[in-house]
């Protein structure tokens, strides 16, 4: 019971940290490997916002989310779109952008255990038997409703149905009139505004330290790849997968080992199937 | 209004045309264009030591620039020759210095048999581990080789491995300082020549084939992935080769050789001196690494910066800095009627 629950609430959370990731590479296949870094900063903007300028919580959020989603635009319209295709340049870049972002944060001293953001409701409820924070219950409510607004918006908007088709096929999509380019340009920000939702979302339950940039960086690729790059729903499945799995390790292992089992399961994901559980991509346009 | 119709064309200097042909050997000036760069690099790294004497910190930056020049020419290699993006070339390093240190300190094998086997055995290691994905096209190699470094790291964290975080120390060193700096030199020039005679050769160009259709290198019988995994191999063992030395540099291979500077670096130095020739790998590192050194007192910062440099010559200057210099050194400019 302790397992499947808290498994869950661990699953929700992955799925939350990388669908950011997966949006952006479904859409615009670009690897934003920026992603961890946005999350952090995002964090940091909301703390500064709270801590140092003294506002409302909730403002503090809207003005993080934003600027994250501004600063992926940013990123998008004056780096990327100048190197868009050359996918060493992409990858080269989004890695170094993250990289300079991330470590520009420890610089400036983001270290140790004095940022943290509070939780929007403190207390916990009972399920079961075991207490459950109120927290990771918001991250579980919001997780599944993101993930439903996120499929509505996609099946029934035309917003969302031009990122569908530029996903599908991007010429096709091109001679309907719909501008690549700004949809990328949307994508990105949507997806940096979800990875500063997820950050949001899931911050309050530990410290904001560098490192989880990595990390965070490190579980999106994981579920990404296992679940097929580019697939949503594969994403999930994949999420629900490394989660569960984190969850048993740490019961019956050790907190260590988490992440060498997620890096080890994308390995041997790569080795056995590389296009995922559910990838869409053809097996050989991945493979020669 | 004359200027106004005109066009910049850019014409091959004379000296280029007479020395491309077998005509170069007809006269010393011609020998002295085609060879002169050539000559002034290894002369200038040979001679390095020598001048940088009174300075014996900066003859132990000299080691760590070649170092990361071995690291670059094998991401260069990787990236421009063959096609495959390696995001991790911290692995090498760490491979090979910790390879390095258990041959020397448990085997007991003498510094110059314990860098020579701990560069093959590390290169047979990291050939084995990033095969499973050479097959695979794009992103996924530079995924997989990014991970690699993380999970040797946390793998030895977390069950306490070869000395856990501390390391493993007592490795021995090298008997002077010069030697020190002039193995890794010619190590470096031999790479560096080696190398460029490689891919002149027809392996050479089985490779570059590669990296711009595999699909009809495969068409022409030619098995893709064990010419990939030939050219992983090379990269890797020049990589490790760097990572042994540098165990033995330090006198000890920890964790920190797996650290990011040996993945980021590299790659600055590609993108600065630009991809495809092996000297930009050079040349880059040669500008990148004394700045490290003058800016050490920003701590983590200096990432930053090389972040900043790397995006800013990938956006504005891809070509990079080498080919800007051989187009002068080999073309003149001048305003031709439209």
């Amino acid at each position: 019971m302790e397992i499947l629950l808290f498994g869950i609430i661990n699953s929700v959370t992955l799925s939350l940290t990388a669908l950011g990731f997966t949006l952006v590479y479904s859409i615009s296949r670009l690897p934003n490997f920026a992603h961890g870094a946005l999350y952090v900063t995002c964090g940091y903007i909301v703390w500064l916002c709270v801590n140092t300028l003294g506002w409302n919580y909730a403002v503090g959020i809207a003005v993080g989310i934003a600027a994250t989603a501004i600063l992926g635009a940013l990123m998008y319209r004056f780096v990327l779109l100048r190197i868009r295709g050359m996918e060493i340049s992409e990858i080269i870049a989004t890695y170094a952008l993250g990289l300079a972002v991330i470590e520009a944060l420890r610089w400036g001293g983001l270290r140790g255990s004095t940022f943290t953001l509070p939780s929007f409701l403190a207390g916990s409820v009972e399920i079961g038997g075991f207490a459950v924070g109120n927290q990771r219950l918001f991250v579980l409510g919001f997780g599944v409703f993101v993930f439903a607004a996120l499929g509505l918006f996609v099946k029934f908007t035309k917003t969302g149905l031009a990122l569908k088709a530029i996903a599908q096929d991007e010429r096709a999509a091109m001679m309907l009139g719909i501008d690549s380019d700004r949809i990328a340009l949307f994508s990105f920000a949507l997806g940096s505004g979800l990875s500063a939702f997820a950050a949001v979302l899931i911050l309050p339950l530990g410290n904001i330290v560098v490192e989880t940039g990595y990390n965070v960086l490190i579980y999106s690729i994981a579920v990404s790849i296992i679940g097929g790059l580019g697939s949503w729903g594969g994403a999930i499945v994949a999420s629900f997968l490394i989660g569960f799995a984190q969850i048993l390790t740490e019961v019956f292992l050790s907190t260590q080992y988490q992440m060498v089992i997620s890096l080890l399961a994308i390995i041997v994901t790569l080795l056995l199937k590389p296009s995922g559980i559910f990838g869409k991509q053809k097996e050989l346009a991945d493979r020669v | 209004m004359k200027d106004l119709q005109g066009r910049k064309e850019r014409i091959d200097r004379g000296i280029k045309v007479r020395s491309d042909g077998i005509y170069a050997v007809s006269s010393l000036r011609e020998m002295l264009y085609l060879s002169g760069p050539r000559l002034l690099l290894i002369a200038g790294l040979l001679l390095l030591p020598l001048l940088l004497d009174p300075f014996p910190y900066w003859k132990r930056v000299i080691n760590i620039l070649c170092v990361y020049a071995l690291l670059a020419i094998a991401f260069d290699f990787l990236a421009n020759c063959v096609g495959l993006v390696c995001l991790g070339g911290s692995m090498f390093v760490g491979l090979g210095g910790y390879l390095a240190a258990v041959l020397n300190v448990h085997a007991h094998l003498p510094v110059g048999l314990s860098i020579p086997a701990a560069a093959l055995a590390g290169a047979g290691i990291s050939t084995l581990l990033i095969l499973p994905c050479l097959s695979l096209r794009g992103v996924y190699f530079a995924i997989v080789t990014l991970m690699y470094p993380l999970l040797f790291t946390r793998g030895i964290e977390a069950f306490d491995l070869l000395g856990g975080s501390n390391g493993i120390t007592g490795v021995d060193s090298f008997p002077g300082t010069y030697l020190e700096n002039y193995i890794i030199l010619l190590i470096l020039l031999a790479v560096l020549f080696g190398l460029r005679r490689l891919l002149i050769a027809d392996i050479g160009l089985v490779m570059h084939a590669v990296k711009d259709n595999d699909q009809s290198v495969r068409a022409s019988g030619i098995d893709v992935v064990r010419i990939k995994s030939l050219a992983v191999f090379i990269a890797s063992f020049i990589g490790c080769l760097g990572g042994a030395y540098l165990a033995h540099v330090y006198m000890w291979a920890g964790m920190s050789l797996f650290a990011l500077d040996f993945s980021i670096i590299p790659i600055a130095a590609v993108t600065i001196g630009g991809g495809g020739v092996l000297f930009g790998a050079v040349a880059g590192c040669l500008i990148l690494v004394p700045l490290s050194e003058f800016l050490r007192f920003f701590g983590t910062f200096r990432i930053v910066l090389y972040c900043a440099i790397l995006t800013a010559f990938i956006v504005l200057k891809s070509e990079g800095l080498m080919a800007y210099c051989t187009r002068k050194y080999e073309q003149f400019e001048r305003w031709a009627d439209a």
